[in-house]
Parts: C-alpha cells; structure tokens; sequence
C-alpha cells in the first residue's frame, strides 16, 4: 500500500518531519523511504564533526540547505583542551563548496575556521543567508569583510564568542548599499570599533533587523540613534553602557527604548552606570530575556530592573545580584524558565557578595516553570538540594558549580551525594547535569539508579573508584556525553562498559587514572571508536601500558582515526606497535 | 593491567602516580619527592596539564630545581637568564627575596616545610593540599605571603587562589571581558587583583604548537618565565637529542640548562601597537596590560629587536 504513494507525496509528507531523530527513523522504514528520504533531507547536525567525514554526507544527502557542526570537546572552553587539537572546518567548507551549490546556511561550534573559508563560503554559495560561528577562531576581520561585501542575500550573521583575529572595524564599511536583507547581526566579540556610520546605515536599510547585538566600543550615545532606525528589533545587546553624567544622553536613550514596541530581549551592558538603567524601564514589561552577566551592577539596582520585568523567562546575572536579588526574581519573575549566574570574582577565595544556596532555593520556590539551571556559589548544602528537587521535579538541566572544588556540605560537611540524589530522583526528565562539591561513589550510584533521561553528564574532582563510574556507564540509559576531569576513575569500568561507549557520542577522561594500555586495548575491540590520548609531554611513544594518560577523547564514528592530529595526540591504533625511539 | 585500584581515596590515585613513576624511572634519588610532587593535584600556573608535570620521567620535576638553581646563577651574577633583560630594580628585589621565582607545588613538599622560600616576588600565593581519607573534605588552604611581600611595598590584598587550569569552568571569552572590566574599575586602587584571566598565546621557533598561558597569575617576569621553561623545555630535549630517556634526568635537565643560559632563545611578545618588544623592558602591570602574545625566539632572530637589550644578554653569560 505504502509503495502506491507517488515519491512526491511522500516528499511532500516528509517535509514536514524536521527533527533529524524523525527523519532518521522515516530512512530505516525501507529502502524506498531511505532514498527519498536522503533526497529531500535539507537540514544536517553533526555533533561531532569527525564522527563522519564530509564524503560520506555529501553522498548521502546530496541536496542540503542547511549544516550544522561541532568541533573541539566541551572542555576546550575551560583551556583544558590544548592547542591545535583540530576541529578544522576547512575540509567541511571545501568540499561542501564543491557539492552544495546551493547552501544556505552554515552553524558551527568550537572550530577552527579560516579566512579562507570564510572567503569561500562568501563567493561559492550563491545564496548563502545564515553564518554562525559560536566559541569558533582562526579566522580575522578580513574573511568577514568577503562575507559582508559578497554574500548577497545576507540574513544573519553572527560571532557569539569567537576568538576573532581584529584586524580592524573596517569589515562592516564593506556590507553593500544594495545589502538589505540583513536580519540578525550579533558582533558582541570583537573588540575593534566598527564604522558607525557604516553601521548606521546598515541598520538603516535593514527593514527585517531583528536582532542587533553591538560590540563594547559602540559608545552609549550613540545607541538611541540606532534604535530610532531599527525600532522593530526585538533583540538587542548594546555596547558600552555608560556615558558620564549626561542628561541629554539618557532622554534620548530613554525616548529611542520606547519606541521600541517589540523589544524582548536586552544583552550587553558592559561597564555601566547605573544611573543610565533607568532608560530602558519602558521596556522591562515585554522583556522574555534578559542578560546582564556583564554587568557589574549591584543588588539594588539589579532588583530595581527584575522587579520590573514580570514576563522574564530567561535571566543571566552576575552573582552581585545576592540573595536578596534572587529573591525578588522568585517573586516578580513567575515565568522564567532559564537562570544562569555567573561568578564575579571567581578566582578570589572569599565572595565579597552574598550570594549563597538559599538564592537558588528561592527561585526554585517561586518560579515554577523552572528547567535550566546554571549556578555558581561557594556554598551549598543537602537540604538545600533536596528542597530544590521537591520544588522543582521539572528540571531538565541543572549545572552547579561550587566555586571550591570538594566542598562538603557546609552545613553537615558531609559530601553532596544525597543532594544530587535528590535532583536525579525528583528530576526525571532531567537531560544536562554538572557535578561539583564534595561527592563519592553514593553519588554515581543514584545517578545509575535515577538518571535514565539523562544526555550529558559533567564531572569534576568526584568519586573514590571505578564503581562510580561503572554506575554511569551501565545506568545511564540515555547518556551520550560525558565528561570528566580529575576524577580518581580508572580502567575497569571503561572495560567492563565498552559497548555503552559507542551508544554515546563521546567522552572526555583528564586527569583520572585511564592507563595507556587500556586505551589500546579498547582501540582494538572497539574499531568504531576513536580512542585518541593526549599526551603534551611528548612522549606518546614511550609509554609502557600501565602508565594513565593524561586526557583521552573516545568518540564513535564511521570515518575512521582522523587524519589531523598535532604529534601530541595518538589514535590508540597507532600505537598497537611500541617502538622506543 | 598492573595498576590496582583498591585503595579509593584521593591518596590511591597517587599510588596509580607511584606505579607509573616506578615504571619509568628504574632508581630515582628523588623518590620521595617524586611522590610528594605527584601527590598534588593542582595544576602549577600556566601549565596545560595540571597534574602530570612529573610525568616526563622526572626530567621536569629535577628542571624545576635546576631551574631554581638557574635563578641563583642570576642573582649571583652568573649566567644570563635565557629570556630577557631585567632591569636593574628588579634584580635587586631578586636579591632580597631569594631569587626563586618558581611557582612549583613540589617545591612546598620539598623544601622541608620552608614553605615561603623560593617563593618571594610579588604577591604569589601558594595552596598547600591536605589530603584526607574519603569522608573528609578536601581543602585547599591559602597561605598569603604577605610577609615575603612586604619587602617589595607591594600590595597584601587578598591573594587569588591558586588556580587549577579551566577551574571553575569559565569561558575564556568571559573571563578576558571581566579580566577588562576588573582593570577598569580597579586600575585607582590597590593595583590588580588578579581575579581575572589573561591568555595569551605563546610559541617558540620550532615547536609543533602554541601554548597558552594565563598571564594574570603570574606576578612577576620570574614567575612568567619560569612557567615557559618548564612549558617548552620538552621541545628543547627533544632537539637536543635527549631522548626520552628519562632515568637520565641530570642528562637531560643539565643539557636544557646549558642550553638556557647559553642566551639561544629570547622572549618576546606584541604588544597592542602590534610592535615586537623584548619581554622585561617595560614594568609587570604595564606589560600584562599590553601584551597580546608572546614568541619564543631563537636570539639570533631577535637582534632587531632591541640591540641594546641583546647585548646586555649576551655579556652576563
């Protein structure tokens, strides 16, 4: 009956299947599925770009819109990654040039991207719309200058994060006059002073700008004159935001912010004057999100601007918002969905603001659609955890960090265990969780028990042996990352769990007590995985076996030992003969 | 595998250290301090790999001491330091503080509790590791060298703590955009805090890659420096031939230190004009301040650099 169906139709059904989960169960119906399947895929995610090679994609979905990658481990945003690890765009980006004439769209996260590339992408996709490079480097303000002066259709063009080569502000000058189909620019990274006038004008011409994310060094006067042209944005991260004391300033600001009616939500805030917040108060009463996580602003006037803001379902803040500010959001923000606070002074022993357990607790309490959670503090307790898991069974991810690493409980001065064991238990739709505190093997044996929704796992100076991460390995049913940093884990459990490893898309083990010999023996009975050691002392050959490696990256894929690795980094099937040299 | 795993508190992983330290090196003088070393978990300032630094057969371990023995050189005029000119105000804190500006965790264990020495430029911190069974808390305890400080007028305010590498969990793109606004605010007061990050990236002719290294917990050249030799030093034996042999660690540590004070490497850095200086003409703060990244060089490179600078080099070896 289902081969009666024209190709079209189901084409014209399958489109509307756009979780790749979906489609990828649509290809697995049978073979005629699958191939109409492949030829109507427009969208790609590869989540680990050497989990497959850009060959094996091409071939199998030849008409692709849409890609999406992502390079280096998550760890490499802490430093703990070295570098020239890889994660090279460059062969992606080549070869797609080749075979996707027609791409529209390019996402990448944590690689290393060229000019080059970037100059590609601008000249071979003709109708090339949507460039987003998060925590990417390798690349200078000139590749973005061939991306604003070639690429035609233009629709967002975003650097969150990236480590940019700045060269100069010059790039933005090269946006054509005929160039108005810009819809989202967010160039927060870049430290250089673009254009303003060229920046003007670009908003100008932008009928379709809907989100504007300014650099630190536009300077808040001139910020009004930017929304007065663009009063149709509706997310906006603004540079600088102090000024001196000048009353003219702040009325412009104040009247540009209300006419912006469809304003939700408001980023940026460096350096700021306190006196100049004010300004935006006519907007608060729309904003969905809201990020001051740079802005060193403190408790009272933080809960000035949160009291005003009732619809809030995103909230970054610094810890100067204490307790005290906390508690504010738990009252006034009844919708937030996302907290995350960030420390100030991280690297100082003691918190000069009072920021402790019971600022979470609160909002736990009064916020009850809750579901993202990162929160670092230098206190915290079981009872706190506990309470927060009651409250709140709806998490999906929870991220603590306690700034010391194996703090007890300060209360009982207990480890966490119990703690997170409520969160896992409580928490059954809970997806993402970080770790950090005091914890034992307890800890690991209720995650195994309770954590069966959970995706991604972050472990950091936790457990006392093997047992507790054998519990992950064998009770995590949904796990597919995992990270972990010195952590008193060895080779047992890795054995004793090596097919759970090519069910997840990696794993991260630094400074735990993984032997080389191990390394090589999982290489060997599992040949879908790439178990690559990192080792900078550089001296990978001499190892003996029993010796622990310093960082190991396994990660399954079907393209094989990559091809790009710096000396310092071995795919263990390399090593299967030991020579000294 | 021959590593047992029985004991499973934060002392058995240092049995793991002392399994692979007895595998690699077949009769160590420095075994003791070898284990000790290893013992610590944290990860000395600017080194990638926070825990391993022993891990090259002890050749680095006995580097650090050889290094700080290098330093001694310097204080008593001996050998030119390998990495750049100091001017002469520093030289005379060096003198008054005992010269050793290496930062090392080991050095706390080794120096017969003299926890102080060897330590005195700047306002450097040391974290002193109490390792305790399983049920009690491992804590990192901070002792302020405010006393060695004095001697240089300089600031007592609160020490940062140690930093363990990519602890807490910070992006670096934060922790640059705060390390900015930390100085802007405090730039009146007491003089940096130190409560940000500074990477800059670090490379040296002939190595296979860069390094990065947080310039903000380092409080003087002597710290910097000492950082980027025991960093790079393993491309230095490599060249040399040393190879990884490391039972020969008086080989291979004197050969590195010939190869220092024989002035063969020169540090310098860009500053924000996008000029290459020699790393020691211009004070500490306004050096972190200014400094985008930083080449080793060979010295042959560098003479544009600075003619006078070189020779003041060149003449103390």
């Amino acid at each position: 009956m289902v081969n009666s169906f024209p190709e079209e139709v189901l084409e014209h059904v399958f489109s509307f299947i756009t979780l790749d989960k979906d489609r990828n169960a649509v290809s697995l119906v049978c073979k005629s599925w699958y191939e109409i399947e492949r030829w109507c895929r427009r969208r790609i995610f590869v989540g680990n770009c050497y989990a497959v090679s850009p060959g094996i994609v091409i071939r199998r979905f030849p008409e692709v819109r849409s890609v999406e990658l992502k390079g280096k481990p998550h760890f490499a945003d802490f430093n703990l990654v070295p570098e020239g690890w890889g994660g090279y765009a460059c062969s992606w980006i080549t070869e797609m040039s080749r075979a996707y004439p027609w791409l529209e769209e390019i996402r990448l996260k944590r690689m290393v991207v060229t000019d080059e590339s970037l100059e590609l992408i601008s000249t071979c996709f003709k109708n090339f719309k949507v460039l987003v490079l998060s925590s990417c480097e390798g690349f200078s303000t000139d590749g973005l200058t061939d991306i604003a002066a070639n690429c035609r259709n233009l629709r967002k063009l975003d650097l969150r994060e990236s480590e940019v080569m700045d060269l100069s502000g010059h790039w933005l000058s090269h946006f054509p006059n005929t160039c108005t189909s810009l819809e989202s620019l967010n160039i927060a990274c870049l430290g250089s002073e673009v254009s303003f006038s060229a920046l003007e004008r670009l908003v100008a011409r932008s009928p379709n700008l809907k989100t504007l994310r300014l650099n630190r060094a536009v300077p808040l006067e001139k910020l009004s004159t930017l929304l007065r042209q663009a009063p149709q944005l509706v997310q906006l991260g603004t540079g600088a935001y102090s000024s001196g004391i000048r009353s003219d300033v702040y009325l412009g600001l104040s009247k540009a912010f209300s006419g912006c009616k469809a304003l939700k939500g408001l980023s940026g805030f460096w350096d700021v004057d306190p006196s100049y917040l004010p300004a935006f108060y006519s907007v608060c009463s729309r904003l969905t999100s809201l990020n001051l996580s740079y802005a060193t602003i403190r408790s009272p006037d933080i809960t000035k601007v949160i009291g005003r803001c009732p619809n809030l379902q995103r909230l970054w803040v610094m810890d100067h918002v204490e307790d005290s500010g906390l508690n504010a959001v738990a009252f006034s923000c009844k919708d937030l969905r996302e907290l995350r606070v960030f420390p100030s002074d991280p690297f100082v022993a003691d918190a000069n603001v009072t920021l402790t357990e019971r600022g979470l607790v609160s909002v736990s309490e009064g916020c009850p659609k809750l579901q993202s959670v990162l929160y670092f503090c230098r206190q915290m307790s079981n009872s706190a955890l506990i309470t927060i898991a009651r409250n709140r069974p709806n998490l999906i991810c929870f991220r603590l960090c306690i700034i010391e690493p194996r703090a007890p409980d300060y209360l009982t001065l207990e480890p966490l265990d119990v703690g997170f064991g409520a969160i896992v238990e409580h928490c059954k739709e809970l997806r993402r969780l970080s770790l950090s505190g005091l914890l034992t093997d307890r800890v690991f044996e209720y995650i195994g028990r309770h954590a069966k929704r959970l995706e991604m796992l972050s472990i950091a100076f936790a457990g006392n042996s093997d047992l507790g991460l054998h519990h992950v390995l064998s009770g995590c049913d949904g796990l597919r990352k995992l990270e972990i940093r010195d952590c008193p884990f060895g080779d047992k459990a890795l054995l004793a769990n090596v097919a759970k490893l090519e069910t997840m898309r990696s794993l991260w083990m630094s400074s735990c007590a993984v032997s080389f010999g191990a390394c090589k023996f999982l290489s060997r009975k599992m040949p879908m995985l790439n178990v690559e050691v990192i080792d900078e002392n550089g001296t990978l050959d001499s190892r003996l076996d029993s010796c622990p490696v310093e960082k190991l990256y396994i990660y399954r894929t079907v393209a094989g030992p990559r091809s790009d690795m710096p000396a310092y980094i071995r795919t263990m099937d390399q090593c299967r003969v030991n020579t000294i040299s | 595998m021959s590593i047992s795993i029985e004991e499973h508190d934060y002392i058995g992983l240092s049995e793991v250290n002392m399994e692979k330290k007895a595998c690699e090196i077949a009769a160590n003088s420095n075994k003791d301090l070898n284990l000790k070393a290893t013992e610590l978990r944290l990860g000395l300032p600017g080194s990638e790999s926070p825990e391993r630094e022993a891990v090259n057969g002890g050749a680095i371990k006995n580097l650090v001491a050889g290094a700080k023995r290098g330093f001694s050189d310097t204080i008593n005029g001996g050998s030119g330091k390998w990495v750049f000119s100091v001017n002469g105000g520093s030289e005379v804190d060096l003198v008054k503080n005992n010269g050793g500006g290496l930062f090392s965790c080991s050095k706390v264990e080794n120096n017969n509790n003299n926890n102080n020495s060897g330590l005195g430029v700047g306002s450097v911190k040391e974290s002193h590791v109490v390792l305790a069974s399983t049920n009690k808390p491992l804590l990192l305890e901070k002792k302020v060298q405010v006393s060695g400080n004095s001697s240089n007028g300089q600031t007592s305010a609160p020490a940062p703590k140690q930093q363990v590498v990519g602890w807490p969990p910070i992006r670096s793109f934060r922790k640059n955009t705060m390390a900015v606004s930390h100085t802007k605010n405090e730039e009146e007061a007491d003089g940096k805090m130190g409560s940000g990050c500074l990477y800059v990236k670090v490379s040296m002719d002939g190595a296979p890659y860069l390094r990065k290294v947080d310039l903000e917990i380092y409080s003087s050249y002597l710290d910097l420096s000492s950082a980027l030799e025991k960093m790079f030093s393993c491309f230095t034996i490599g060249q040399y031939g040393s190879h990884g042999a490391p039972t020969r660690d008086g080989l291979s540590e004197s050969r590195l230190m010939d190869l220092l004070h024989g002035s063969e490497y020169v540090l310098t850095y860009e500053d924000k004009d996008g000029d290459w200086m020699l790393v020691g003409d211009v004070p500490w703060d306004m050096f972190i301040g200014s400094c985008k990244r930083m080449r080793i060089m060979k010295s042959s490179d560098a003479i544009g650099l600075a003619p006078r600078a070189m020779e003041k080099c060149r003449n103390r070896t």
